[in-house]
């Protein structure tokens, strides 16, 4: 029997990495991406710091460069040839985004610059219209500063109370004390779907269902879950998702926010100013309906129709391609750094992207980051823009590798042998 | 091949294993807390004068990458004794020092055992970890109470 167990299983794991290799071309994934291939202090780049940003495959480069050079105009102005080639292409990218994500219509894609605008928007534009005195805003002690602060600052203007969901030792949110938190009160939840220190994936379609039962709205901060994880923002029937183009190998200054329809009619303007209009007098303005209502000036086109690339990109090697690599790399890393003597990962929940955040017995991360970066290894130390996070876990800082389908495991093993001598060196 | 630096240099790494004057003065003239907001560095510094304005005692506590450590213990064994307006000149050439502005071979200073943080100078992203002691010192000096890096 015992005998039996084993042959399968390493029949399995045999039939696993064939499937890797036959499934996942990785030279050729790699040979996409131009970054992959520059060389650092004289030695291959080895890129771990993927939930900061992406680097960008050929398609969108070459993509941009092709539309800036013999495309460019802006859009939704001239009625001349190539400003209306150019509205098409932009627009095209908003369709592009809401099947990425299962939106329901284009309409429900507002283009913004990055997951950090996104959120600002709703905290300024649905926070300052629908949350008043007594009210209550949900989220949860893992967040990143972009989906902190713009609720502390809109609850200390409404004299509304910030409750957090606190974070268990593995990194897992405490759901019961989720459920304890919640009450007619509630107008909004606005929680990550992974963490970009632990990794952590939280139940968001239950954060979602339970908000719901109470009336409150939900965001969910999609920003290191858009590049990784299939998003169907209708599964998750939350009203808000928000993510940025630069760590979905697309081009910076860009990001979107879904709102669902109903939800974005009743918001007034963010940003006022021209493109967000029906008619302007001196007196009074009516505004234009969502999304254009949120648009206003002129918007990053370069920078859509990259992303509209980018998407594209993403779609021809297929989301569960890229889920199940990530998640061999993630286990495969978690392994390997964890028999280091002195290493501890922060962060073990049962559902987590692909990074590891780790602290070293003897040595502050950003000797390690110094270090590694003399062997060409790119990786994150720091407090990763989530200090309560830090404060709740008892570290000051961490280090942290964050991978994307474009990495192999070879660099995980460079990382583990720079560990090493990092390790020798502080001893 | 084991990892060598101009950076770590072993003074450095010695200090940063056994810091020196690692302790809180209870009864300190003055102390100050610096912090870098980029890495999360805290450190304190404790500072005791004598009539003549010299620096009779200095200590420091809190925690920081080695770079930190190290220059706030060696900060503390060098400015012991010294008056107030010799650690202004000393804090000048420092800062100038791990900014590339003083080629401590070339130009005369008053850096003596502290020229080995000048290595710093090739990693930009480095300079704060090794100036945040010194920038606690002189709020200390100042009486401000608390610092942040900018």
């Amino acid at each position: 029997m015992g005998l039996r167990w084993f042959l399968f299983a390493s029949d399995k794991t045999a039939l696993n990495e064939k499937m890797t290799k036959t499934l996942f071309n990785m030279e050729k994934i790699r040979a996409d991406f131009p970054m992959l291939s520059v060389k650092v202090r004289g030695k291959p780049y080895i890129y771990l710091d993927n939930a900061a940003t992406t680097h960008k495959p050929l398609s969108v480069i070459e993509g941009i460069r092709r539309f800036d050079s013999e495309e460019y105009a802006t859009v939704r102005r001239g009625a001349y040839l190539l400003g209306e080639k150019a509205t098409s292409m932009f627009e095209s990218v908003r369709e592009r985004v809401a099947r990425f994500i299962n939106a329901e219509n284009p309409s429900e894609i507002v283009f913004t610059s990055g997951t950090t605008q996104s959120i600002n928007l709703v905290a300024y534009s649905f926070g300052r219209k629908f949350i008043g005195s007594g009210d209550e805003v949900i989220i949860s002690h893992i967040e990143h500063h972009a989906n902190i602060l713009p609720w502390q600052i809109l609850c200390s203007e409404k004299d509304a109370k910030l409750k957090v969901i606190p974070v268990a030792d593995n990194g897992e949110l405490i759901m019961e004390e989720y459920e304890k938190l919640l009450s007619e009160k509630t107008k909004i939840v606005a929680v990550t779907h992974a963490s970009n220190v632990l990794g952590t994936i939280p139940p968001v379609r239950e954060i979602v269902g339970l908000a719901k039962k109470v009336g409150a709205k939900t965001l969910i901060d999609g920003a290191q879950a858009a590049p990784h994880i299939k998003v169907d923002v209708k599964g998750l029937g939350c009203d808000f998702y928000v993510f940025s183009g630069h760590k979905m190998y697309g081009p910076t200054g860009v990001g979107v926010l879904y709102g669902r329809r109903e939800v974005l009619e009743t918001m007034p303007p963010y940003i006022t100013g021209g493109e967000m209009i029906v008619t302007v007098t001196m007196e009074k303005s009516t505004y234009a309906k969502p999304p254009m209502r949120f648009e206003a000036g002129t918007p990053p086109v370069s920078q859509v129709i990259g992303l509209g690339y980018a998407i594209d990109y993403i779609n021809s090697i297929g989301m569960d391609r890229i889920q199940a690599h990530e998640h061999e790399l993630l286990e495969y890393a978690t392994a390997t750094l964890g028999k280091i003597p002195g290493l501890t990962i922060i962060g073990n929940a049962r559902e987590k992207a692909a990074l590891i955040s780790f602290t070293l017995k003897n040595a502050h991360p950003h000797d390690v980051i110094t270090i590694l970066d003399e062997y060409g290894i790119a990786v994150r130390g720091g407090h990763h823009c989530a200090q309560p996070v830090m404060q709740r876990f008892g570290v000051p800082a961490t280090t942290r590798a964050s991978f994307s389908f474009y990495n192999k495991k070879e660099e995980i093993d460079a990382l583990v042998e720079g560990l090493k001598k990092v390790i020798v060196f502080f001893s | 091949m084991s990892y060598k630096s101009e950076l770590y240099q072993q003074v450095i790494l010695d200090h940063n294993k056994n810091p020196r004057n690692y302790r809180k003065i209870e009864d300190a003239t003055s102390s100050c807390l610096g912090h870098n907001p980029l890495c999360g560095d805290r450190i304190t510094v404790y500072l005791k004068l004598d009539a003549d304005n010299k620096i009779s005692d200095i200590s420091f506590s809190g925690d920081g990458c080695a770079i930190s450590k190290a220059s706030a213990s060696l900060m503390t064994t060098f400015v012991k004794g010294k008056s107030i307006d010799d650690v202004k000149v000393i804090f000048d050439e420092f800062h100038k020092m791990i900014i590339g502005e003083l080629d401590t071979g070339k130009t005369g200073h008053h850096l003596g055992k502290l020229t080995i943080f000048e290595g710093v100078r090739e990693y930009p992203a480095r300079t704060k970890c090794a100036s945040l002691a010194w920038h606690t010192l002189k709020c200390s000096l100042e009486k401000k109470g608390e610092t942040t890096m900018e």
